[in-house]
């Protein structure tokens, strides 16, 4: 029982990435019926930057220019970060996606793809090939629950992860903004002639996309300080497989998908050899498609192929 | 609108180049190309002495050209003189008798005549690849990498879905090839002696490629049976999670060595036998997308609906599609798996996924010649770059992405191949 709760917990952090990396993707698909390729990537490049602005506000700490508890640290490089990779989100858009935006959605992709593959290359040539450290800005502080021991940092990584996901659902649901989001993922050829203006709202979602990897980035780094340039492959395209899983377009669906995609990986690895943890958690997904082929949370739709 | 005067001459120059050359058929082209590499083999080594260069340009000078930029204008001397001028001489000066040769042939024996263009083709990459080694490997990539383009185009070019499986069948393919000959013709350390004498083995190398290629095919049902059901994303999601459980499947099966890999398979993919193959893939694939078969690809990617209600039959359809694009993908995996002679699970990841699709992209859709072209381009882009290391992971995404916004179905899409016009003579007929 105590192993199964401690995986739990384990799980949950796991997923949490999964989710937030995940929202983003469901996100710019329900806007633009696209998926951004290059969202693994700006969640690295997040990383990165957190790792940039936390190593900046250190040195400035550690100078005396301005005293700064480690929390406070954090908080601002979370926030700082999210905004600077906004920006990317943003530019990437601006460049790479708008003007695919009638052309088939296989080209998008690619698009996707090969911007991925120069912010891994600018990443390297920028910083090395060498792995860097994310500076330590949690104490890790143990707290034993009857054999299950939780770290502060898993429950800041899952309350944290939570909460930014609560915050994106009640953006969508409340604000002036979110509806017209949602009425872009609605029908976006109807959209602008309501005054809706079309291309702010396609780069605030990449923003809010870019900003959430952001997130998830400066949480990995807290969890798994060591970051190479190409840890956002694979999370990357285990992302998009559940935004997949959790329907197309739906935020709670993404961030439910995530979650168990984070499960279904921590507990294959737990009963199994971790070697089968791929094929067994991607054959789970399969079966999961083969029943409910729209995903989760998704709605048949009728194809409406843009190519 | 009024264009400036120089871009005006320019274009009327450029435009005079192309008439001047314009009545060349393929069979001079071919001739001036075989002109060429000769001119190369007999007299290159001594030209390269003779501008300064210390060797043989290995891939048209640019490894030498970009590392050290004193030797640029030798090497642009020595491929204008090796490869451009005796290509555009032997062209224009035989143009009369090559259209007529090939009109001639055209008429009499169309298929005799493909056979012919082939040969020389073949003899052209021969003479070429025989200078070094390297360059022998880089041929047989690209010829590897023409065919797996090409298969992918069957399912996300002329059927419309978004394959992400290639990998998968490639690495299907690859292994059982290699366990089959193996098994059967070597003594290795993990199967133990040879079961059948070696000699008889480059015989039955193709029949480990037809078993390779059969092997990916039985593994894309797993891929055809759920796309009866579902379309566009969660197929992709489908075939993506394909290529993640075949490669972690190998992972972990120890008998052909894990994540350690498998090596020691013969070296059996020769040139011929690399050329032969894409020729054929090749040949097969272009009448199969001319086919009725074809023309339902493209329906059901069109309309599926409509499609149906025309009496195609698209599970069918789908099924062939995939199986048909499968088995192609496991003999280039086959044939992969002897060039190098030793493959491991970490090939077929998604780096060999994002190349596959980029070049296939990168071509055109629902086109022959754009596999062609997108292979070809994208694999040899990528080794004369090499000595720009980390850049050229800079230049070649970045190109790609010009390419997908000025021209967002690829170079040539949808662009029929037809071999057959493809030897005609050029000779316009002054009536």
């Amino acid at each position: 029982m105590t192993v199964f709760l401690q995986n739990l917990i384990n799980a949950l952090q796991w997923g949490s990435f999964y989710a937030l990396i995940a929202i983003g993707y469901s996100m710019v698909y329900s806007i633009l019926m696209l998926f951004n390729f290059a969202h693994g990537d700006i969640f690295m490049t997040g990383s990165y930057i957190g790792f940039g602005v936390a190593t900046a506000l250190i040195a400035l700490s550690a100078a005396g220019v301005v005293a700064l508890p480690n929390w406070l640290i954090l908080v601002l490089t979370i926030l700082f970060s999210m905004v600077l990779t906004s920006f990317l989100g943003m530019f990437i858009e601006r460049v790479g996606y708008r003007p695919l935006r009638d052309a088939p959605r296989a080209s998008a992709a690619i698009t996707g793809l090969m911007i991925g593959i120069i912010l891994e290359t600018g990443n390297l040539i920028l910083l090395g090939a060498q792995r860097v450290k994310f500076p330590a800005l949690v104490e890790p502080v143990t707290y034993d629950l009857g054999g299950v021991f939780v770290t502060n940092q898993k429950i800041m990584i899952v309350v944290v992860s939570l909460s930014l996901a609560l915050a994106l659902h009640q953006f969508i649901r409340r604000t002036k903004w979110g509806m017209a989001m949602r009425a872009m993922a609605f029908d976006y050829l109807v959209v602008p002639l309501m005054g809706v203006p079309i291309n702010k709202i396609a780069a605030m979602t990449f923003a809010l996309g870019s900003g959430l990897a952001a997130a998830a980035g400066i949480l990995f780094g807290v969890a798994y300080p060591v970051l190479d340039p190409y840890m956002g492959i694979v999370f990357g395209w285990k992302a998009f497989v559940a935004a997949i899983l959790g329907g197309r377009g739906s935020i709670l669906g993404a961030t439910l998908a995530g979650f168990i995609l984070g499960f279904i990986e921590i507990f294959v690895a737990m009963v199994f050899p971790s070697t089968l943890r791929d094929f067994i958690a991607y054959s789970i997904i399969l079966l999961i498609l083969v029943f409910r082929p729209y995903g989760l949370f998704g709605e048949p739709y009728s194809v409406r192929l843009r190519l | 609108m009024s264009t400036p005067k120089n871009t005006q001459g320019a274009r009327r120059r450029f435009a005079r180049i192309r008439d001047f050359f314009g009545e060349v058929p393929l069979l001079g082209w071919l001739v001036g190309a075989l002109a060429a590499v000769l001119a190369e083999k007999f007299v290159g080594l001594g030209l390269a002495h003779l501008v300064d260069l210390p060797r043989i340009p290995v891939l048209f000078g640019f490894e030498n050209a970009l590392k050290k930029p004193e030797l640029i204008p030798g090497t642009l001397l020595y491929v204008l003189l090796i490869y451009v001028a005796p290509a555009l001489l032997a062209g224009r000066l035989l143009q009369l008798p090559a259209n007529r040769l090939a009109g001639f042939f055209a008429q009499r024996w169309p298929t005799a005549s493909i056979a012919f263009h082939l040969a020389l083709l073949y003899a052209v990459l021969h003479i070429w690849s025989d200078i070094n080694d390297y360059r022998l490997i880089v041929v047989k990539i690209t010829l590897i990498a023409v065919m797996l383009t090409l298969s992918l185009n069957v399912i996300n070019g002329y059927m419309g879905e978004f394959s992400c499986s290639h990998p998968g069948f490639m690495a299907l393919g690859a292994y059982s090839g290699s366990i089959f000959t193996v098994v059967l013709f070597t003594n290795s350390s993990m199967f133990g002696p040879a079961l059948l004498p070696t000699a008889v083995g480059p015989y039955l190398y193709p029949l480990a490629l037809v078993a390779g290629g059969c092997v990916a095919a039985v593994g894309a049902l797993a891929v055809a049976i759920p796309s009866f059901r579902t379309r566009g994303d969660y197929l992709a999601i489908i075939s993506l999670a394909f290529t993640f459980i075949v490669k972690s499947l190998i992972e972990n099966l120890e008998i052909v060595g894990g994540p350690r890999g498998m090596r020691g398979q013969p070296d059996w993919s020769n040139l011929p036998m690399v050329f032969a193959c894409t020729v054929i893939c090749v040949g097969v694939i272009n009448n199969f997308v001319r086919s009725t078969y074809g023309l339902a690809l493209n329906a059901v990617r069109d309309n599926e609906m409509a499609a149906d209600a025309m009496t195609i039959n698209t599970q069918r359809t789908k099924m062939i599609a995939f199986l048909f694009s499968a088995f192609w993908a496991g003999v280039a995996g086959v044939l992969f798996a002897h060039v190098l002679r030793y493959v491991n699970p970490g090939t077929f990841g998604l780096q060999q996924l994002a190349e596959v699709l980029a070049m296939m992209y990168f071509g055109g859709l629902n086109s022959v010649y754009g596999s062609i072209v997108g292979a070809v381009s994208i694999n040899l882009l990528s080794e004369m770059l090499r000595p720009l290391e980390i850049w050229k992971w800079i230049f070649i995404p970045l190109l790609l992405i010009l390419v997908m916004i000025f021209r967002p179905t690829g170079l040539i899409a949808f662009r029929v191949f037809d071999p057959q016009r493809l030897i005609q003579s050029k000779e316009k007929r002054s009536s």
